[in-house]
């Protein structure tokens, strides 16, 4: 059973997921997702400030709202520094995003060991700022983050369209007449919003993964905008609330690493296995392609083999082709030029017997396409005195593979015709 | 304050600030002219689960397993960037956003599963440094500066940051005109045969052992701090390479010994009962001379009044 407070906790948590997935979109797409690297560190002497007048004023010293406004102050007054850095156009903002990171996180240290000197509880559990502890979390708490980051969605929700014409074309939106400085503020806005609601539960270090990770995952998986939303706010949602409950579980674990930690597990599985942009898609269609041009090359060696033999141009002859000769006129290892035969075989485009293949009659269409592709290729080349003979039976290789018919056909206007090779055919050359 | 307090109390944790300050106010000028200021943010704190598996396999703070660590997992943290940012199809900013903090978590988690935890590494040193900790016992007197077996007893940090400043001055000095080359036109310098590839690897390690080495002093975050402003300054000063790179050391070297003294001894020497965290004081002060430097920059003559000149 889990407790009431627990489960308000990772509610909470898991609505700060979403928001920092939704905001971490935009940002993403504007190429601003580290500007929430500045933001997070930034908000430590907020809350140090913050600190020292409850603790002066004698409120409460426990309670969110003031820390969380000292820590949204400085996280602007950050994304301040940034901008006005960034404008000496001697530092780019990536250095600028380091000095403001660095040295407001810095102040925030000095600040910090200078409360603790001070008579009172005015530091206490400060620290827990900086990696997020879920565990201290209290209802309240939860709420307070929940707010904040359900005030994020309606503003991302109201400000879409905006949103969405800056992250993809700053000109076009432009152009259009949108304020687009206005529209970038809003979204720096957002930012630091999604930043200082999460501070309790993530930390200050770590809530930039929070808005990268999500997104990253998101846009891997798919193309279209109002897709990677939802996406990137699942997989935010499922890393907040499964962060923080681990942490709930094991309260040594610093919550903001379980969360980041399992927004990276998300996104290498995404890496590995999205459908389209995955390593291991890319790497299917990276050895199917090879092997494809692989086969249209074995083919076309195949029938210019038999061509070599005395069938003469255009015809392939019933003749059976050694697979030596393929081998050597390809430059293959005869292991590689009978594991090809093989799958050739396999595949009923030829026929194996004692070392030699012979083309079936579809494999002899599919050669006979190849053969055609290539001498298109070649003689155009050669006529456009581009190449000599040698080269452009090299660069042909490359070309011709998945040269559509049609293409063929306009290179070599005739449509029955096979053109003699340009070039001697077999090995050794 | 007597001479004996500030050899044994003072002077080590003096020569930690200004070591490291020096190591990577050298280096960020690099970084800064290649553009790769958020690579040495990313390898500052990437470098934590290489300590902490260094620390967790000798048990004890030894240097070279921890250097060796981080360096492994600096490497490990830039080629995966490369890998994220191709793969991932990310702006760079955002491949580094997702490496680094992924490669700072992991040592998190370390920190706690391995049992490294312990006084001597904790999780207090990585986020604010223990530059404080760094005492002398055999300082006694002046005479103790000369004595091998009292410097013996010097805090071993310190030998680690002198080994790595010292390896990082003589690689700086010694490749001197190619480091140039491959900040300023590095496909210039591609084209002319150089390893443009080795030295920006050899980069990234130096910054990966420079942070190892001032991490220790201090602490994990504020070694951006000391990479990324000394050189900011002087960018924003000065358009001279020689003048970027001598005076970025000498700026982080200068920071270090300021920052520390403003947070200890000045206010104590002062009768102030004052004692602040010294990491936190240098990186404060980089960011004040940051922005100083561009309030007081010197402004480039505009370009039609060097026209009509």
């Amino acid at each position: 059973m889990i407790a009431y407070n627990t489960l308000v906790v990772l509610s909470g948590c898991a609505l700060l997921g979403v928001a920092a997935g939704t905001v971490g979109t935009f940002a993403l797409l504007r190429g601003r997702a580290l500007v929430a690297d500045a933001v997070g560190h930034a908000a430590l002497p907020g809350v140090a400030v913050a600190a020292l007048i409850v603790a002066l004023v004698g409120a409460d010293p426990r309670a969110l709202p003031p820390l969380l406004a000292g820590a949204a102050i400085a996280g602007l007054l950050g994304v301040l520094a940034v901008q006005a850095l960034t404008r000496t156009r001697r530092i780019r903002e990536d250095a600028a995003i380091a000095i403001v990171l660095s040295a407001f996180y810095a102040a925030g240290v000095a600040l910090l060991s200078w409360l603790q000197t001070l008579p009172g509880a005015a530091q206490a559990g400060l620290s827990k700022f900086i990696l997020g502890q879920a565990a201290a979390m209290r209802a309240e708490d939860a709420y307070i983050a929940a707010t904040v980051a359900a005030t994020c969605l309606v503003l991302v929700l109201l400000a879409f369209q905006r949103l969405r014409a800056v992250a993809f074309d700053m000109d076009f939106a432009r152009v259009q007449g949108l304020r687009t400085d206005r529209t970038d503020l809003l979204l720096l806005a957002l930012i630091v919003l999604v930043c200082v609601s999460g501070l309790q539960a993530v930390g200050l270090i770590l809530v930039v993964a929070l808005l990268v990770l999500p997104a990253a995952t998101a846009r891997l998986l798919t193309h279209r905008l109002p897709r990677m939303l939802a996406l990137a706010a699942g997989c935010g949602a499922l890393a907040g609330a499964a962060g923080a409950w681990v942490s709930a579980m094991r309260p040594e674990v610093p919550t903001g690493a379980a969360v980041v930690l399992l927004a990276a597990l998300l996104f290498t599985l995404a890496l590995l296995f999205a459908p389209e942009r995955g390593l291991l898609a890319r790497l299917w269609v990276l050895l199917r392609r090879r092997l494809a041009a692989d086969t249209e090359h074995f083919l076309r060696a195949a029938w210019e083999a038999q061509e070599a033999a005395g069938a003469g141009p255009g015809t392939a002859g019933d003749r059976w082709a050694p697979i030596g000769a393929v081998a050597a006129a390809r430059g293959w290892s005869a292991g590689k030029a009978a594991r090809l035969a093989a799958w050739l075989a396999l595949r009923g485009l030829v026929a194996r017997a004692e070392g030699h293949v012979h083309l079936t009659p579809r494999g002899a269409t599919l050669a006979r396409r190849a053969v055609r592709a290539h001498r298109a290729v070649e003689h155009h080349l050669l006529a456009a005195g581009t190449a000599d003979a040698d080269s452009a039976d090299r660069l042909a290789d490359l070309l011709e593979h998945g040269l559509p018919p049609e293409m063929a056909a306009r290179l070599l206007p005739e449509p029955s015709a096979l053109p003699a090779s340009p070039h001697a055919l077999g090995a050794g050359r | 304050m007597t001479l004996q307090d500030f050899l044994m109390l003072d002077l080590p944790p003096l020569l930690a600030a200004m070591l490291a300050g020096g190591t990577c106010g050298l280096l960020g000028s690099f970084l800064l002219l290649r553009r790769e200021s958020l690579i040495g943010d990313a390898l500052s704190h990437a470098v934590l689960p290489g300590i902490v598996l260094g620390f967790a396999f000798t048990g004890a703070r030894a240097g070279l397993p921890m250097l060796l660590g981080a360096m492994l997992a600096g490497l490990a943290a830039v080629a995966l960037i490369a890998v994220v940012q191709k793969a991932a199809r990310l702006d760079p900013g955002a491949a580094i956003g997702a490496v680094f903090t992924t490669f700072f978590a992991v040592g998190l988690v370390l920190l706690e599963v391995t049992g490294a935890r312990s006084v001597d590494l904790d999780l207090d040193c990585v986020l604010f440094g223990q530059l404080e900790t760094l005492v002398w016992t055999e300082g006694r007197d002046l005479a103790a500066l000369l004595d091998p077996a009292a410097l013996a007893a010097l805090p071993r940090q310190l030998g680690l940051m002198a080994g790595v400043a010292l390896v990082v001055a003589v690689a700086v000095a010694a490749f001197w005109r190619p480091i140039k080359l491959a900040c300023f036109d590095p496909a210039f310098a591609r084209a002319i045969g150089l390893p443009s590839r080795s030295i920006e690897l050899a980069l990234a390690l130096l910054v990966a052992a420079a942070a190892v080495a001032a991490f220790e002093a201090v602490g994990s975050i504020l070694v951006v701090a000391l990479l990324v402003c000394p050189a900011a300054a002087l960018r924003l000063m000065t358009d001279r390479y020689t003048v970027q790179v001598l005076g970025g050391a000498g700026l982080g070297a200068l920071l270090g010994a300021v920052g520390y003294a403003l947070a200890g001894p000045v206010p104590a020497a002062l009768g102030v009962d004052l004692a602040l965290n010294a990491a936190g004081v240098i990186g404060t002060l980089g960011g004040l001379v940051v922005a100083a430097a561009a309030l007081l920059r010197p402004r480039r003559r505009p370009a039609a009044a060097a026209i009509t000149a």
